[in-house]
């Protein structure tokens, strides 16, 4: 057990070294700069691998803590705080508060209705983005957001690789983060409440608190998405937090094997590739690519593109 | 009777819209009801309606009644593709299905958008629609009242096949129970094929009628879609009757609504949808949840 340990931190190390160090060097700034949507869209599609294939509730809300993280951000950048790890503690809290808000009516509803409560909330808090002008500026967004700064005094990330690594460092901490939660109890309360609730509620466990507790980090994840879409755009508005958002980050989730955090990071680089990469070379074709890859998704990959390679034994899902 | 007379005009208005979504929304809840799946493609396949009649309707009578039978049958084909296309997802689950609905919804709205372009698209109706008569002393359009009846008119059909008709009681049982419907011998799996098909149809039909409220757009699919879904929810999932009452009352808070309350109006209705989702509580089970 403990080699297998050492073994998944080692190809973590190794796969965040990877993406810091090597992709920068193949890859030119602007190709980064394409990347760089993926870890706004990826850290919320966590939250859903967690939410839904770990825990079972299916959502279609996570814009709504994402949009909560995302205005947060926005509104501190704007009255001059930009240091970044800053932000990220706001947005995160910020995401998690409003999850554990709303938290209790979602984890109450199971499968579809629980789809359904999570779009409502989803469609209330664009609506308020929208229509909140003092606080969100309405439709037109908040622009003119000044860059993120590592540290207090540190020079503004302005620079295409160094804003590229500073998302990766955020995404490979918040990623570890979420493994470590899932291979806690808590993580496999989580589990077997997914596959037989009324055993688990029999056997004195507090399934409600459990899906409660995954509720709030998956918020805490998309909330801290949404701070790494404003530092990567500089901009957010209601068009960047609704139902499409929402949906997009489920179906990162669904190609990566819904339930694999890593896989749901991989998938969000697939959808933001499709998405930005391939539509550019067919102009107004992007819902069409990824409405064929959804299909495609859905019929030949029942397990995502991490059930492509050889699943552990055992392994959660 | 100030206040009345001020707000006849949206309150019939809302009327309109809500008999319009009715017609719209009423194949979403029975496929729910049936299959247990969420169709979230449904708004496409009024669009498709929609497109038909943009690209039929010549302003002539003859152009209207072609775009209706297109539309329809155009519509009525789309559901009978995402029937035939969820059936294989089945032993899936649920999750697998509506996000094939979702996918092919992505398509399909991207083909009919990049056939029509990107823009709204206007939709000549005959003279004699686009005409206002009097009412109460306010100038109506004609079009909204003959939406009106043609509405009610296909309430009130639907509703008596429903509840008079072989067929509608076999669709009754099946939202009800359907391992009783399969051990008298018929399979559930058609039941719930028919009604996508029929729900399709009727979805294609609202798209023709409605195309002068909600237009055929980029936006329109989302629209009808989420605004149906919140029909379907405050309607009680898989009931008829309910998703009536339901679409009218959603059809005035779009309409009287944001003329009496323009601050509360947007948020009313996604409030209460979670709300009547909340307080009916763990209605749907757990089928979603993997055994």
């Amino acid at each position: 057990m403990r080699g297998e340990a050492r073994t998944k931190l080692l190809g973590a190390l190794a796969l965040t070294a990877l993406a810091l160090f090597v992709v920068p060097a193949v890859l030119d700034d602007g190709t980064l700069a394409m990347l760089a949507p993926a870890a706004a869209l990826g850290l919320p599609a966590v939250g859903v691998s967690v939410l839904t294939g770990r825990a079972g509730l299916p959502t279609l809300g996570q814009g709504a803590p994402f949009a909560v993280g995302a205005y947060a951000t926005a509104l501190l950048a704007r009255a001059g705080l930009t240091v970044g790890p800053l932000q990220l503690l706001a947005a995160a809290l910020a995401g998690a508060l409003f999850a554990l808000l709303t938290g209790p009516v979602v984890v109450r509803a199971r499968g579809a209705t629980a789809l359904m409560i999570t779009l409502a909330l989803g469609e209330l808090v664009a609506t308020a983005a929208g229509r909140w002008t003092s606080v969100t500026g309405g439709t037109d967004g908040l622009a003119g957001i000044p860059a993120v700064r590592l540290w207090w005094g540190g020079a503004p990330l302005t620079d295409d690789t160094a804003l590229y690594r500073y998302l990766v460092v955020v995404t490979a901490l918040a990623l570890g983060a979420t493994v470590l939660v899932l291979g806690s109890p808590l993580g496999l309360l989580l589990a077997g409440s997914r596959d037989h609730e009324e055993r688990m509620r029999a056997a004195g466990h507090r399934v409600g608190a459990a899906l409660l507790a995954a509720c709030t980090g998956a918020g805490a994840l998309a909330g801290l998405g949404g701070a790494l879409l404003v530092t990567e755009q500089s901009y957010v508005s209601p068009a960047d937090v609704g139902f499409g958002t929402s949906s997009l980050v489920l179906l990162a989730a669904v190609l990566g094997g819904i339930g694999s955090p890593l896989g749901a990071l991989a998938g969000a680089v697939l959808v933001v590739v499709v998405r930005d990469q391939l539509a550019a070379r067919w102009p107004g074709h992007g819902p069409l690519l990824l409405g064929a890859l959804f299909v495609a998704a859905v019929y030949l990959l029942p397990d995502g593109v991490a059930g492509v390679r050889l699943r552990r034994p055992g392994g959660g899902r | 009777m100030g206040l009345i007379d001020a707000n006849l005009v949206p309150a019939v208005d809302g009327v309109a819209f809500g008999l319009l979504l009715f017609v719209a929304a009423a194949g979403l809840t029975l496929a729910f009801g049936t299959g247990d799946v969420l169709n979230l493609a449904h708004g496409t396949l009024y669009t498709v309606g929609g497109y038909t009649a943009a690209a039929l309707c010549d302003g002539t009578w003859r152009g209207l009644l072609l775009a209706l039978v297109a539309g329809t049958a155009a519509a009525a084909a789309g559901g009978a593709l995402l029937a035939a296309l969820t059936a294989p997802l089945r032993r899936r689950g649920h999750l697998a299905q509506a996000l094939l609905t979702f996918g092919v919804a992505l398509v399909g709205g991207d083909l009919l958008s990049s056939a029509a372009g990107p823009g709204d698209l206007p939709v000549a109706f005959p003279a004699a629609l686009n005409a206002s008569v009097l009412l109460a002393g306010h100038r109506y359009p004609v079009h909204r009242l003959a939406l009106i009846v043609v509405a009610a008119a296909l309430a009130g059909a639907g509703q008596l096949v429903l509840t008079r008709t072989r067929a509608g009681a076999l669709v009754r049982a099946t939202v009800d129970d359907p391992q009783m419907v399969s051990c008298l011998g018929t399979d559930p799996r058609r039941v719930h094929a028919a009604v996508l098909v029929a729900g399709g149809a009727l979805a294609g039909l609202a798209g023709v009628l409605g195309a002068p409220v909600i237009g055929p757009g980029p936006q329109s699919a989302d629209t009808v879609l989420l605004l149906s879904l919140v029909v379907v929810v405050l309607g009680g999932l898989g009931s008829v009757g309910g998703a009536l009452l339901a679409a009218v009352a959603v059809g005035e808070v779009q309409t009287l609504g944001v003329v009496l309350a323009p601050d509360l109006a947007p948020y009313l209705l996604f409030a209460a949808m979670a709300g009547a989702l909340v307080l009916r509580g763990r209605r749907s089970g757990t089928s979603w949840r993997r055994a």
